[in-house]
């Protein structure tokens, strides 16, 4: 069967596959830096969260941050991978202004988090991603080229950070893959509290490996490494840039040579920064200020005791207990806020008209405002009040619309919203008896018509009886009502 | 007529605490004595206005339940000191002053020490004479134009012409011993992680340990108990329990075993070597214990072992000096221009041999033909000796191949300068304790030492067998003054 979502890339005779594999840097949540006690928060003054372990003076030595070992344990678990109770720190040197150390210390052989695996969701299903390791290593300053016309000014406000570098395998097919799993992997650790996945501050940011084949070749081309893509748009129009280029180099019978690019985000395109040849000897050895690190089953069995329901058995659980389709259950899972809202809600109020609103009406209002759902003008309370109003027939879900205008100024409770603007859905019989009599009567000839056959006319006098009770008439009843009167 | 100077540290603690001299009095005569000493060299940065500044605080408000009371200390230059030039011998490091202090530093100053200066050193402690420092030769006072030895050649040459009580060095492949044998002064490297590594300039960072140099065992005992501590701030200092290694000192050595590796007997050895390491096993046995011939069968690979691991970490600590956020810095076109001018007139020319090899044998491509097998060697000479202490307490060997010998003597051959470390490095790459004692003097009547090499974290053994040898050997430093 022909799969529709299938991403190639398209020449005269050839349909050529797209393989993509994703080193993501992720930072660590953390107070303080992998090897220091400086703080990590973002957007202070340059150079005023800098310890001379940082700027690596003379004698400094590193030490390892427990916590930050904790959350990369926690990662690994929640990215279903192996914990290696033994890994090892390792010096990858190499000379920049912004490397106070001359070496950035990393996890080369030995990594923290060895082989795991990450579910996407496609539109024709799941796909699983491997996850190949992940490591714990330093973030390096910053070089600052734009301020000073004759100089470069550097920031170690990062240097020492903790990122955790998260390598997928090659399972990656098409842009549209590399955004859900980037999304994927940002909701696990948001989840798990281990990165805040914040790609504005630098958080979270990725080195995309590109290589394109024939459609049915079995072994992988050569492929070019493009660095330090820092969103998700442009990590998809890099890739699109780069697998265009290699097809065309190989439909032109020129070979591709391995190397490290750039994405220039103002031209869109990839452009070659070093070749294989000119490729960095980062000459890694152990560190040897630092003894291999070695954790014991009960430290990673107390962090597998803390770790929260992850994405994957959220939904899993929403679907079979309150019943959502699975796409419902995708869009409430994927982000821990959103679950937390939505489950806030449903504490006391309709799982299916609370999924509504929520997908619905919420989302619409955040998307327009550009509010996280962190940021709702309105409480998971009020939202629940106001679908338990709707659920009781207080209020249509016509009037609801109206209420839920007025709650996002200040977040209002809604039951003072109708009270204050008499928006109570009228479902006294008699009253509606009346109000039905005065339209039947006002319309006479158009009650004629309906009795002849033209039974369209019903939602007419709906219509009117509606706009006779201001909108607050309850609609089931004035049916039932029109239709006792019309038909009797 | 005995001088303050010529006092042990022991000797000078006990008079302070009865209060027959004062910390003033003695510091004074330190730095008199080291006023008149310009000739030896053995200063980079003198603090003596200063540490008579501080001795008469002491004087004013005296503590003497502190192990060193009002007592002057000299230390290599390669221990950062908060708001004192530090410069590891190196003109990279020439303007460069710390904002914080090494611990085994302040371990000495919280025991009431009180700092006589900088002393010299060879340039980030790479060589066996003191002549790759970038401030120049210091003269042994032993005799005129000798090397003290290195890279704590300023450490040794200060002690042994009597200018500090003791001293501290640090010690990567004998840097500590071999000093110590060349001026007839006793000095000792803790077992790797007893004294923390923060705040020491890093040569080789698994090799390095700082550790005391002393004018005799007792005084080494002391000054052990002072620097030795378990510090959160090195990852790599162990928490162990240390010994009161001066009140638990015994010359009772009974019983003990101890081992003659055969290995030791290298090739060209000067017969007096030979006969001083002989007396030494006489002296041994005397002293009741018993010798046993010991194998360490990997010995020989030590020293190009040695010379594959020290220059890889030293290759990667020396990377931070790149003129960028501190120390010198030359004008570059660009970046990497500034960073070759920098390195290129910042280091001196056996660092940057030293540097080169490193980064050699770091490369892909090379990296596991040196440096992994050097770290597998290594693991076998550790265990050579993992193996013979099942059977021995100790080992006893010649701390150096030969006397010190000339300035300028060895200078265009760096092997024949790298063998000088051949008894020593086994012991760095081992993590082991080891102690150099003065033992006897050459032809030229130039001091010679012998080396105890102890198991891990028992210093404690290693300073009773040295405190009992001593007594029997009896030796006595001929100290001239032909500098004066």
């Amino acid at each position: 069967m022909k799969d529709l979502n299938e991403f190639l890339i398209k020449r005269d005779n050839n349909n050529y596959e797209v393989v993509i594999g994703l080193e993501v840097h992720a930072q660590v949540t953390s107070n303080s830096k992998l090897f220091s006690s400086s703080s990590t928060k973002f957007g202070a003054e340059p150079n005023t969260q800098v310890s001379l372990v940082d700027a690596a003076f003379p004698g400094m030595l590193p030490v390892i941050n427990e916590f930050c070992v904790k959350q990369a344990i926690k990662t690994g678990i929640g990215l279903k991978a192996q914990i290696n109770k033994k890994s090892v720190f390792d010096r990858k040197n190499y000379f920049y202004a912004d490397l106070p150390q001359g070496y950035q210390i990393s996890q080369y052989k030995h990594p923290i988090v060895g082989e795991g695996k990450v579910i996407l969701d496609m539109p024709n299903g799941q796909k699983e991603i491997g996850i190949e390791r992940l490591h714990l290593e330093q973030d390096a300053g910053k070089s600052i080229h734009d301020i000073d016309p004759n100089s470069t000014l550097v920031d170690l406000n990062r240097s020492g950070v903790a990122l955790m570098e998260i390598v997928s395998k090659p399972d990656l097919r098409s842009p549209d893959e590399v955004n859900v799993y980037i999304k994927k992997l940002r909701s696990i650790m948001r989840y798990l509290g281990t990165c805040d996945g914040n790609m504005q501050e630098g958080s979270l940011r990725a080195d995309v490996n590109v290589s394109v084949r024939k459609k049915g070749e079995t072994t992988f081309g050569t492929r070019c490494e493009i660095k330090n893509v820092n969103s998700i748009k442009f990590m998809q129009m890099a890739i699109i840039f780069e697998a265009n280029r290699q097809v065309d180099l190989i439909e032109e019978g020129k070979s591709i040579d391995q190397e490290t690019r750039l994405f220039d985000i103002k031209k869109n395109e990839t452009r070659s920064m070093r070749s294989k040849e000119d490729a960095h000897d980062y000459r890694y050895f152990p560190d040897p200020d630092l003894l291999p690190l070695e954790v014991t089953d009960k430290f990673i069995d107390d962090i597998r005791s803390e770790i929260p329901e992850l994405p994957d058995e959220k939904k899993k659980r929403f679907i079979e207990k309150f019943k959502l389709t699975h796409y419902e259950a995708t869009i409430l899972v994927s982000d821990i806020e959103t679950s937390k809202y939505f489950e806030e809600v449903i504490k006391d109020a309709d799982v299916k008209l609370s999924t509504n609103w929520i997908t619905g009406e919420l989302f619409a209002v955040l998307n327009e405002k550009s509010l996280e759902i962190s940021q709702s003008p309105i409480s998971a309370i009020n939202l629940s009040k106001l679908i338990n109003l709707i659920k009781d027939g207080t209020i249509s879900g016509k009037i609801a619309k109206t209420v839920f205008e007025e709650m996002i100024v200040g977040d209002q409770d809604p039951q003072k919203i109708i009270e204050a603007k008499g928006l109570k859905q009228e479902s006294d019989p008699k009253a509606l008896e009346e109000l039905i009599e005065k339209v039947i009567q006002n319309n006479a000839d158009k009650v004629a018509e309906y009795k002849s056959g033209k039974g369209k006319l019903f939602g007419f006098f709906v219509g009117q009886a509606m706009k006779e009770s201001k909108g607050k008439g309850n609609p089931q009843l004035i049916n039932k009502i029109l239709k006792e009167k019309l038909n009797g | 007529m005995t001088e303050i100077t010529d006092l042990t540290l022991n000797e000078i603690v006990t008079n302070i605490k009865k209060k027959k001299i004062s910390s003033t009095e003695v510091t004074k005569s330190f730095v008199e004595r080291s006023e008149k000493s310009k000739k030896l060299n053995v200063y980079i940065t003198e603090n003596f206005s200063s540490a008579i500044e501080q001795a008469k605080k002491f004087d004013e408000n005296p503590n003497y339940e502190l192990k060193l009371p009002g007592i002057p200390i000299a230390v290599k230059d390669l221990f950062c000191t908060d708001g004192i030039k530090t410069t590891a011998g190196s003109k990279i490091l020439n303007n460069f002053i710390p904002t914080y202090e090494s611990t085994v530093t302040q371990n000495i100053w919280d025991q009431g020490g009180i700092l006589l200066g900088k002393l010299n050193c060879d340039e980030f402690a790479m060589g066996s004479s003191n002549e790759t420092s970038f401030f120049g030769n210091v003269q042994n006072p032993i005799g005129e134009n000798l090397v003290p030895g290195g890279s704590s050649g300023g450490s040794s040459a200060a002690l042994a012409a009597n200018l500090t009580p003791v001293t501290i060095g640090t010690d990567t492949g004998g840097s500590i011993r071999q000093p110590a044998s060349f001026t007839g002064t006793v000095g000792l490297k803790p077992t790797y992680g007893s004294c923390s590594r923060f705040g020491i300039v890093a040569f080789a960072s698994s090799l390095d340990q700082a550790g005391p140099m002393t004018k005799n065992v007792k005084d080494c005992a002391t000054l052990l108990e002072v620097i030795s501590s378990f510090d959160k701030k090195d990852s790599t200092s162990i928490d162990f329990k240390r010994n009161n290694y001066s009140s638990e000192l015994t010359k009772n050595i009974k019983g003990k075993k101890i081992g003659i590796p055969k290995e030791y007997r290298v090739d060209g050895m000067p017969l007096e070597i030979e006969s001083l390491w002989s007396k030494g096993i006489e002296y041994i046995k005397n002293c009741g214990a018993e010798i046993i011939d010991i194998s360490l069968p990997h010995t020989k690979y030590a020293l190009p072992t040695y010379y594959i691991v020290a220059p890889a970490e030293a290759s990667s600590n020396l990377a931070r000096y790149d003129g960028v956020k501190y120390g010198f810095r030359s004008l570059g076109e660009n970046l990497i221009d500034m960073y070759e001018k920098t390195r290129s007139e910042g280091f001196g020319e056996e660092v940057k041999r030293r540097i080169m090899i490193g980064t050699y044998v770091l490369s892909s491509g090379y990296y596991d033909a040196y440096y992994l097998k050097a770290q597998k060697v290594r693991q076998l000479i550790k265990k050579d000796f993992d193996d013979a202490y099942k059977k021995v307490d100790a080992i006893l060997t010649p701390s150096t191949p030969s006397s010190a010998f000339k300035i300028a003597e060895k200078t265009n051959d760096p092997v024949s300068m790298y063998l000088n470390d051949i008894f020593t490095v086994p012991v760095n790459l081992a993590g082991l304790p080891g102690i150099s004692l003065p033992a006897g003097v050459d032809k030229n009547g130039y001091p010679l030492g012998l080396q105890i090499i102890g198991k891990p974290f028992d210093e404690q053994s290693i300073l009773n067998i040295a405190y009992s040898m001593e007594e029997k050997i009896n030796f006595k430093n001929k100290i001239t003054n032909w500098w004066m």
